[in-house]
């Protein structure tokens, strides 16, 4: 057979029928579910009296609307609470088995549950009603964000109408130098290659920085693939992969696990296999990054200045620039390190996997909170909350002077209490710094765990490598 | 799903790149559990001051524009979330065609389930309807779908486009893609039994 990559492999062995000229139909052997994209989705099916086709490969959980403050106190935004309340009907009327809802131990930000339940698994088709489904991409499989008709489309027939897109390797060669983090590395291409530089593309990143990032790490990078325009990310898997999958509850164990290990021994891409593009980054040019813009790819390192809109070369790309520049309250040519915050926010699916709190903990150890900033940590689930305070990383944060809160989206898009004012200012984890994204009129400065807990303390950016 | 045969209609210049899913809805209204009445939030934070009276700068808050049907805008429309909302709430206000060089992916594909048609051009020919638009208040063109074509009254534009085939027909027909896909149960059956 002719050489494969990793994505046709994975394509390959899911496609149920196929014509010329029609998008394919792929088997999906993963559905997750949250409470945002979902509710139009069931009731979709209700009118046309159908049923979940697997509820037994559907895994739902509700994660962008709940309050980050004790699971004691009643959720106040009613419409917030109707959203949620929709979808312990859908579960229980559709019987789905696998439903966390906001008290139970597995809760969590949809993205990180899948792979620390143990649900996301190399060599599947995973799909979501969120663009961030990209994450799941980094145990080797190929996960796709859908919007609600296509929800509804899986519920229905656990399939998907896709166009088989083009691929592409994002390939990150060398070391990563010192403070320089998973989060700066997909910063730093999406620098590179721009929001649109992915579009119609499966990124499979590949390169010595790639293999040597922990499981958390590579699930960042592939978390903000979406933000560079491309369908999906995908991470080979490998013995780091593994090691990972063994100590997930709700994965394979013992001789069914070692077998399927076997099977996953040949997803990677052959060698001699072609990729549609590829896109060469050297580690040794990567440096902690912060945006100082209104999109992702708007980003400068530390010791870097915010540019002057004069500087870039079409006309668009001024106007783009002197408008980001106006919302964000920035002048040409400042220091980034000059840019003073209010707020930080570390959480959401890009950041709020244990290794970015422990990351974030070293930082801020025996240090205090500028008394300018308010700082909080969101867990991206209830099962890292738990293992953070195992590990007495919520003493290090609260002594700090950070806020600890519950698992949840919270501060990434502002659909929960935990909002910006406008004006404000926040050095944030998360993976989208639209504007308004975060709260009307908030600016968002999307920046690594270790960064935005260094900025915590100084009270402005400062470069992690010397603090 | 309603069909999309030929519609004409005022133009909308929305002279911006990378117009991205929170613009065209911000995530504090997406907690409705309904399909519909997402239009009155269509550009929310741009369509309204903070007191929510109208901000009289904004093009849909203009007489000219305020009936647009179609949008024309820059490379990159719609990027961000995935979030169906997006098609909703332009669909709900009334705007059923958007002209754009480029889409963002899942947005692209959420725009064909309902209804809406995502028209790529090329950047040359958006122009010159962005350009017409903004200088005509009340501009109005025809999107052909049958035919494959947009022109305007004079015909002074006049531009074939291209869509995908199957993409195409499904619009035409108001197809509802749940049914199409259960016409192939035999064969996801049969996946599942490997
Ligand atoms: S944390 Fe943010 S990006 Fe991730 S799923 Fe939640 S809202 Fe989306």
């Amino acid at each position: 057979m002719a050489a494969r990559t990793m994505f046709e492999k994975i394509w390959d062995a899911h496609v149920v029928h196929e014509e010329p000229g029609q998008p394919s139909l792929i088997y999906i052997d993963l559905h997750l579910v949250h409470e945002v994209t979902s509710p139009q989705a069931f009731d979709g099916l209700r009118m046309a009296g159908r049923q979940v086709r697997r509820p037994d490969l559907t895994v739902a959980t509700a994660d962008h609307n709940t309050p980050t403050w004790e699971l004691t106190r009643p959720i106040e935004d009613q419409i917030s609470k109707a959203q949620l309340d929709a979808l312990d009907r859908n579960a229980a009327e559709f019987n789905l088995p696998f439903y966390y809802d906001r008290f139970s131990e597995n809760q969590g930000i949809v993205h990180v549950i899948g792979p620390d339940l143990g649900y996301t698994l190399p060599g599947k088709t995973v799909v979501c009603g969120d663009s961030h489904t990209s994450t799941h991409g980094a145990l080797g499989c190929f996960a796709v964000g859908i919007g609600t008709s296509e929800v509804e489309h899986v519920l229905a027939t656990q399939t998907l109408r896709q166009f088989k897109p083009r691929t592409m390797e994002v390939r990150v060669d060398g070391d990563l130098p010192n403070g320089v983090t998973a989060k700066d590395i997909i910063l730093g291409i999406i620098g590179h290659m721009g929001v649109n530089g992915g579009t119609g593309h499966v990124i499979e990143y590949t390169g010595e920085a790639i293999r040597n990032l922990s499981m958390d790490g590579r699930m960042t990078v592939c978390n903000m693939s979406i933000e560079g325009g491309a369908r999906a990310g995908m991470i080979a898997p490998d013995d780091t992969t593994f090691e990972y999958v063994r100590t997930r509850p709700y994965a394979p164990k013992g001789a069914e696990l070692e077998a399927r290990i076997e099977e996953w021994r040949a997803l990677p891409t052959d060698s001699g296999a072609t990729y549609d593009r590829t896109i060469v980054i050297n580690a040794a040019d990567l440096a902690p990054f912060v945006t100082w813009g209104t999109k992702p790819d708007m980003v400068a390192q530390i010791t870097d200045r915010v540019p002057d809109p004069a500087s870039f070369e079409t006309t668009a790309e001024r106007e783009a620039a002197e408008r980001a520049l106006e919302y964000m309250g920035l002048e040409p040519n400042q220091r980034i390190e000059d840019i003073r915050i209010d707020r930080v926010f570390l959480g959401a699916c890009t950041n709020a996997r244990i290794d970015d709190l422990r990351a974030a903990a070293n930082v801020i150890r025996g240090r205090q909170v500028s008394s300018d900033v308010y700082a909080m940590v969101v867990p991206g689930s209830a099962r890292v909350k738990a293992q953070a305070e195992a590990e007495g990383l919520d003493q290090v944060f609260k002594d700090a002077g950070f806020d600890w809160r519950v698992a949840g989206c919270s501060m990434c898009l502002g659909m929960n209490p935990d909002i910006l004012d406008p004006g404000q200012r926040c050095a944030s984890t998360s993976n989208r710094n639209f504007e308004g994204r975060q709260g009307r009129g908030g600016r968002t400065h999307l920046v690594s765990p270790e960064m935005a807990a260094a900025a915590a303390i100084a009270g402005h950016f400062v470069d992690v490598r010397d603090f | 799903m309603e069909p999309f045969v030929k519609l004409e209609g005022v133009v909308a210049p929305l002279d911006a790149v990378n117009v991205d899913t929170d613009m065209i809805i911000p995530a504090v209204y997406l907690k409705s559990i309904e399909r519909t009445g997402f239009g009155q939030y269509l550009f929310d934070r741009y369509r309204y001051n903070d007191d929510r009276s109208e901000n009289p700068d904004f093009l849909l808050n203009q007489d000219a524009y305020r009936n647009a049907k179609i949008l024309v805008s820059g490379p990159n429309f719609g990027c961000g979330s995935s979030r169906e909302h997006a098609p909703w709430a332009l669909e709900d206000y009334g705007i059923r065609c958007i002209i754009a060089p480029s889409f963002a992916d899942i947005f692209f594909n959420n725009c064909f389930k309902n209804g809406v048609l995502p028209l790529i051009l090329p950047e040359a020919d958006v122009r010159r309807i962005m350009d017409k638009a903004k200088d005509n208040a009340g501009f109005q063109i025809t999107v052909d779908l049958e035919g494959k074509q947009v022109r305007d009254g004079d015909e002074e534009i006049v531009v074939d486009f291209e869509v995908d085939e199957f993409r195409r027909y499904c619009l035409l027909n108001g197809l509802d893609d749940i049914g199409l896909t259960l016409q192939h149960e035999d064969a996801i059956a049969a996946f599942e039994a490997r």
